[in-house]
Formats: structure tokens, C-alpha cells, sequence
């Protein structure tokens, strides 16, 4: 059974009085330990397409089975859940918290899992060891460079053991080196540690990094194709 | 769900990041709780005041004076019309259940000559029921002997505003004074009293027997007389209770027909301590309600700020949405903030509370008292105050879309 099944999901926002029709009917599998980008211009719809994939978000019609369990119908409370337990998330803007270290930053989904403290300790510096910031573990944010914010942020994404991380444009703050290094952990994560990762961009060269590609055009899924590099 | 260490830590965290707002947040609260304080420790201190002073006068007492006359169509006031007797008061100790002794008071004010030095003040004619109904104890000396009821004995018993008047350092026992002319021997001096209300100084007073008082002191109009009974009950209770049976037998005694008024008036101490107890309950939570109306404010400013915080870190509330915070989790972590700024906003103001509250009692005529109840009360109401005014801002907050909150600028 695939980790994602999307069936003919659509969504639309009230606007002006009307509906605005941002995705017609998106079906889509995506099987466990995937690499998969999202792509498209901007408007195409694929941010929404990510919200409603990374459970912030719900259909307005379509089906949604992630990991066997139906989630299109879920409250905000049962969808948070989800989020804690099967999700990391990469984003452009980093969005750590500021005034907090990179440990405590990436101990956050666990405080919300009622792990203890001294697990939560253990685990965190394991997964900003796994990320290459085991020298940086008390800095603030304001104190990393970009690249190893987005480090931080891939750490908090995995310390949870979530199966897929999301990841919304994560180099687009980055200079070309650092995007490399960055696209290099997802790759070594996919590879290595069979985690199933969904990137969004609009970035060529960085959906390259993925095995699979799928474009959305104005809220359809205009190809799908395996990346053959 | 968030631990509970973990949620204070994260509001202790958020608190320091904005001191001087903190600060000032919490002014409205200090100040609230310290004026509730101090406002609830003055009133109960005239309430400890007004118990001592009603105590320093006896406990459970019953007075009864003659009735009033009228002369010329002008009424003269209670004690006017002498109608008690002496014998009234044994008659009231002896038959009336729950009076446990009557004393008599035979009042006269006048001039009273130790050498060159000369005083004037009350002359209290009664016997030592008097000093056993106050509870009142000779400094030194001795109290009336059998020998001086029986025969009028030029003795006296001084108070200590007396001695202190006439004698200054001499040893006034054994010495004679002359009372309104009348040569006595001092044989006492009472223990000192202080005031039993405003003005009224309870050593100023000579105390000569009875049978003195009414054969060679005092003009009395009919044998026996007397201006006033004392009477102490056995109970509080008691003091309410002998009231109807008092008034018959004095009725009895006085021969009033059917259709007469009563020719004496009985006033109840006890009940005139309660009621004064409690319009001064009534003043202390008075005090207190008005300055709480300073710590309901206080906690409008929590509100307040707490509302431009959760405004301040929408991103915050998104990102911790997204990572798996539920709504319950980010209002319990606004709601303790909230809660932890009030609190701590309670613990200055206690200690504000309680210095105002001393410096109250060095610098000004009140007693200041404060009482762990009085302490605890405003702590816990601000507490409270934080609670309510914090539940709105953290509501607001988990009401928040993860999506929204995480795009705000």
C-alpha cells in the first residue's frame, strides 16, 4: 500500500463572492522512500497541494489515505497529531524559533509528544550530529548561517523519526553552495535512512536531486515522470 | 500534550525576552495587590482595636440605668430620674439566671487635694464586684475590706492617671487626699488600663466604697440609690437572653403598673461590640473591594499586552502548529504566561504590600495588621486576574490556521 494516496482532491477558496478553483482533481500515489519534487509556476497550485499533502491544510472535496488512515476529515487537534508523529518540515524561511538554541529547536516536536526531557536531550543531539552541527549545538539562530539554520531545521524535521519530510523550497534562501550541501543531507537522509521526502520548487537544477518529478499547471497535475539522471 | 515544566519554562523564557514590559505589565498587578494589602491591614487592625478596647471594659456585660425624666417638657436624658437601687443588682445576681455578678456604680466627678497638688476626675462609688466584673487587677494595695462596706471607711482605691497627677514619684499608699473636702486613705492603685475609646481614659478614676459614697460623698435623693448596675453574663449568649426576665423583675420590683413605661434602660455591651465589629468588617471590605478595583485593571493591562504578543509571534504560534501543537497546547502556553507574569506581578506586591503595611502602622495613627488570609486573598485574586484576563489573548491564539500563521510577517 502506498504512504500516500491522494484521490481526485480539490480545493477552493471563497473569493470576491465566488470560488476560487485552486487544484481540479489531483490523484496521486506516493510509495514509501520516495524523492519526489513538486513543481510548477507560481499560482499553480502546488503550495496548497503541499499544505493538504503535509496535513495543514484540508480538502475541499477527495480523498486523502496517509500511511492506511484517512485524514481528509480530521479535526485541527487530530491533524496536529499527524503533523508530530509523520511529518518533518523544511521551510524556505528556515522558521526556527528565534532567542532559542538549536538544540531546543530541534527538541520542539518531541515537547509535543510528551517525550521526557533527558530522551528528548539524547535524541536531539543525534539528529543535529546527523545533520553535521554537532559544534553548534547552543547557538542561536541568529548566530548560523544560513545553510546551517536550514541544517537545524532539517534536524527538527527527523529527530521525530516522521517517515516523510516536506520540504518547501528549502534552498530558496541559500547561495548555490550551501543548496548544494542541503540537497546533498536530503539525498543522504532518502538514500540512507529511507526517509520519503517531498520538495517543492520551482528550481530545475534542485528537482534534479529527486527521483520522481511532478508538475502542476493550474491546479492539475500536468506530468509525472520518474527523473532519469 | 506539553508538560508542565516545559510550559513554564517556555513563559518564564518569553517573560525575560520582554523585561521591561514584563516589568510594566505587571506594575498594574504589584500595585493592585499591595493596596488591597495594606487597605485590608488597616481595617482589620481598627477591627483588632475596637475588640481590644470593647475587652479592656469587661467581657459579657449588661449596664442598666435609670430611666429618663422629663422637667418642664425638656427630657433629661438616661440617669436622669434616679430609680435604681443597690439592691436591684443583688436581687438581678441572685435570681436571674446567667448573671453572674452585679455591681453597683454610684458616679460623682470632683476635686481631689494630695498637699499642694489637686485633680479633678470621676469618683466611682461601687464594691469589689466592680474589679472582678473588669477583670481588673490592684497594681498594689489592697481591694475594700468587709470593714469599709459596713462602715462607710474613708478609703480609696486610686487609678494610675490619679497617682501619676497627685503624687508623681511618692508612694501614695497610705497617704491621705481629700475628696471633695472629705479626708480618705489611699489603700490601692489599680493596674493600668489605657483608653476604652476615644478620650475616655480608664485610670482616671478614684474608687471609694458604696456606703461611703452614697452617706458622705455623694447627694442622693432616696436611700440605696445608685446610677447604674453592672452586670456580667455568664455567656455572650447570656447577655442576650436574661435580657426579658431582667426587665421583669426590675418592673417587679419598681412596682410599674401594666401601662408604665420602664423607669430604666438596659444596654447590652455585647451587642454593641458586634455591631461595631461589624461596620468595621464592613469598612475592611470596603478598603479591600476598592483598591481590588486597581488589580482588575492590572489585569486589562495583561490582557492588553497579551494580545500584542500573540499578535508579535503569529510566526512563532505557526511554526510550533506545524511541528504538532495542538490548540490546547498554545493556549495553555499563553495562559501561563499570563498566569506567571500576574504571579509574579503578586509576589512584589505582597512584599510591597507588607512593607506599606508597616510603614502605615510607624507613620500614621492606624494599626496596620496583616494576616496570612489577608495575604494569601489578593495573591490568589491576581492569580485569578491572570487566569480570566489571560484566557482571551491565549484563545485567540490557538484559534490561529498553522498555514496563515506561518506566512505572517
Amino acid at each position: 500500500m502506498a504512504l500516500i494516496e491522494l484521490k481526485d482532491i480539490f480545493k477552493s477558496y471563497p473569493l470576491d463572492g465566488f470560488d476560487l478553483q485552486i487544484l481540479k482533481g489531483i490523484t496521486l500515489q506516493i510509495e514509501q522512500g520516495e524523492f519526489v519534487a513538486i513543481m510548477g509556476p507560481s499560482g499553480s497550485g502546488k503550495s496548497t497541494l503541499m499544505n493538504i499533502l503535509g496535513c495543514l491544510d484540508s480538502p475541499s472535496s477527495g480523498s486523502y489515505i496517509l500511511d492506511g488512515k484517512p485524514v481528509e476529515h480530521l479535526t485541527p487537534d487530530e491533524l496536529a497529531d499527524i503533523r508530530n508523529k509523520k511529518i518533518g518540515f523544511v521551510f524556505q524561511g528556515f522558521n526556527l524559533l528565534s532567542r532559542t538554541t538549536a538544540l531546543e529547536n530541534v527538541e520542539l516536536p518531541m515537547v509535543y509528544s510528551s517525550v521526557p526531557s533527558h530522551v528528548r536531550l539524547e535524541k536531539a543531539q543525534h539528529a543535529l550530529k546527523a545533520v553535521g552541527l554537532e559544534e553548534r549545538m547552543n547557538h542561536m539562530p541568529n548566530q548560523l548561517s544560513g545553510g546551517q539554520q536550514q541544517r537545524v531545521a532539517i534536524a527538527r524535521a527527523i529527530v521525530n523519526n516522521a517517515p516523510i519530510i516536506f520540504a518547501d523550497e528549502p534552498t530558496g534562501n541559500l547561495d548555490t553552495k550551501m543548496s548544494v550541501e542541503i540537497m546533498q543531507l536530503f539525498c543522504k537522509l532518502n538514500q540512507e535512512m529511507g526517509r520519503t521526502i517531498i520538495l517543492v520548487t520551482h528550481e530545475e537544477d534542485i528537482a534534479r536531486y529527486a527521483k520522481r518529478i511532478i508538475k502542476i499547471v493550474d491546479g492539475e497535475i500536468y506530468s509525472d515522470k520518474r527523473n532519469g539522471k | 500534550m506539553i508538560d508542565t515544566s516545559t510550559t513554564f519554562s517556555i513563559a518564564l523564557r518569553a517573560i525575560k525576552a520582554n523585561k521591561m514590559r514584563s516589568i510594566l505589565t505587571s506594575l498594574g498587578i504589584i500595585i493592585g495587590v499591595a493596596a488591597v494589602i495594606i487597605m485590608l491591614a488597616i481595617g482589620n487592625g481598627a477591627q483588632l482595636t475596637i475588640q481590644s478596647e470593647m475587652k479592656s471594659m469587661g467581657t459579657n456585660l449588661i449596664m442598666i440605668r435609670s430611666g429618663t425624666s422629663t422637667s418642664g417638657g425638656k427630657r433629661m436624658g438616661h440617669g436622669s430620674q434616679p430609680t435604681m437601687k443597690a439592691s436591684d443588682g443583688n436581687a438581678i445576681e441572685e435570681k436571674i439566671e446567667g448573671i453572674a455578678l452585679a455591681a453597683p456604680v454610684l458616679n460623682d466627678a470632683g476635686q481631689i487635694v494630695y498637699g499642694n497638688a489637686n485633680w479633678s476626675t470621676s469618683i466611682i462609688g461601687t464594691d469589689n464586684r466592680y474589679f472582678q466584673i473588669k477583670d481588673w487587677d490592684l497594681a498594689y494595695g489592697r481591694y475594700f475590706s468587709q470593714t469599709d462596706v459596713k462602715n462607710a471607711g474613708k478609703v480609696a482605691i486610686l487609678g494610675t492617671t490619679v497617682v501619676k497627677e497627685l503624687f508623681g514619684d511618692v508612694d501614695p499608699l497610705g497617704k491621705t487626699i481629700r475628696v471633695k473636702g472629705i479626708p480618705f486613705t489611699v489603700i490601692g492603685v489599680t493596674t493600668e488600663r489605657g483608653q476604652s475609646g476615644p478620650g475616655m481614659d480608664q485610670d482616671d478614676m478614684i474608687y471609694i466604697p458604696l456606703s461611703t459614697a452614697q452617706k458622705k460623698v455623694t447627694g442622693i435623693s432616696f436611700p440605696d440609690m445608685v446610677n447604674m448596675i453592672m452586670l456580667q453574663a455568664e455567656t455572650a449568649e447570656d447577655t442576650y437572653s436574661s435580657q426579658e426576665a431582667i426587665k421583669a423583675l426590675l418592673r417587679q420590683r419598681h412596682n410599674l403598673g401594666v401601662n408604665k413605661d420602664n423607669d430604666f434602660v438596659i444596654m447590652n455591651l455585647t451587642q454593641m461590640m458586634e455591631m461595631m465589629e461589624t461596620s468595621t468588617q464592613v469598612l475592611t471590605i470596603l478598603l479591600g473591594s476598592i483598591a481590588s478595583i486597581s488589580l482588575l485593571v492590572g489585569g486589562i493591562g495583561i490582557m492588553n499586552i497579551m494580545l500584542v504578543s500573540v499578535t508579535e509571534r503569529t510566526r512563532e504560534i505557526g511554526i510550533r502548529m506545524a511541528i504538532g501543537a495542538k490548540s490546547w497546547d498554545i493556549r495553555l502556553q499563553f495562559l501561563t504566561e499570563a498566569l506567571v507574569l500576574s504571579l509574579i506581578g503578586g509576589l512584589i506586591g505582597v512584599i510591597i504590600g507588607l512593607a506599606g503595611a508597616g510603614l502605615v502602622s510607624v507613620f500614621s495613627s492606624f494599626k496596620a495588621v496583616v494576616s496570612v488570609f489577608y495575604i494569601v486573598l489578593p495573591f490568589s485574586f491576581a492569580g485569578f486576574v491572570g487566569l480570566f484576563f489571560g484566557f482571551y489573548p491565549a484563545y485567540k491564539a490557538s484559534l490561529l490556521n498553522p498555514i496563515n500563521a506561518l506566512r505572517y510577517e
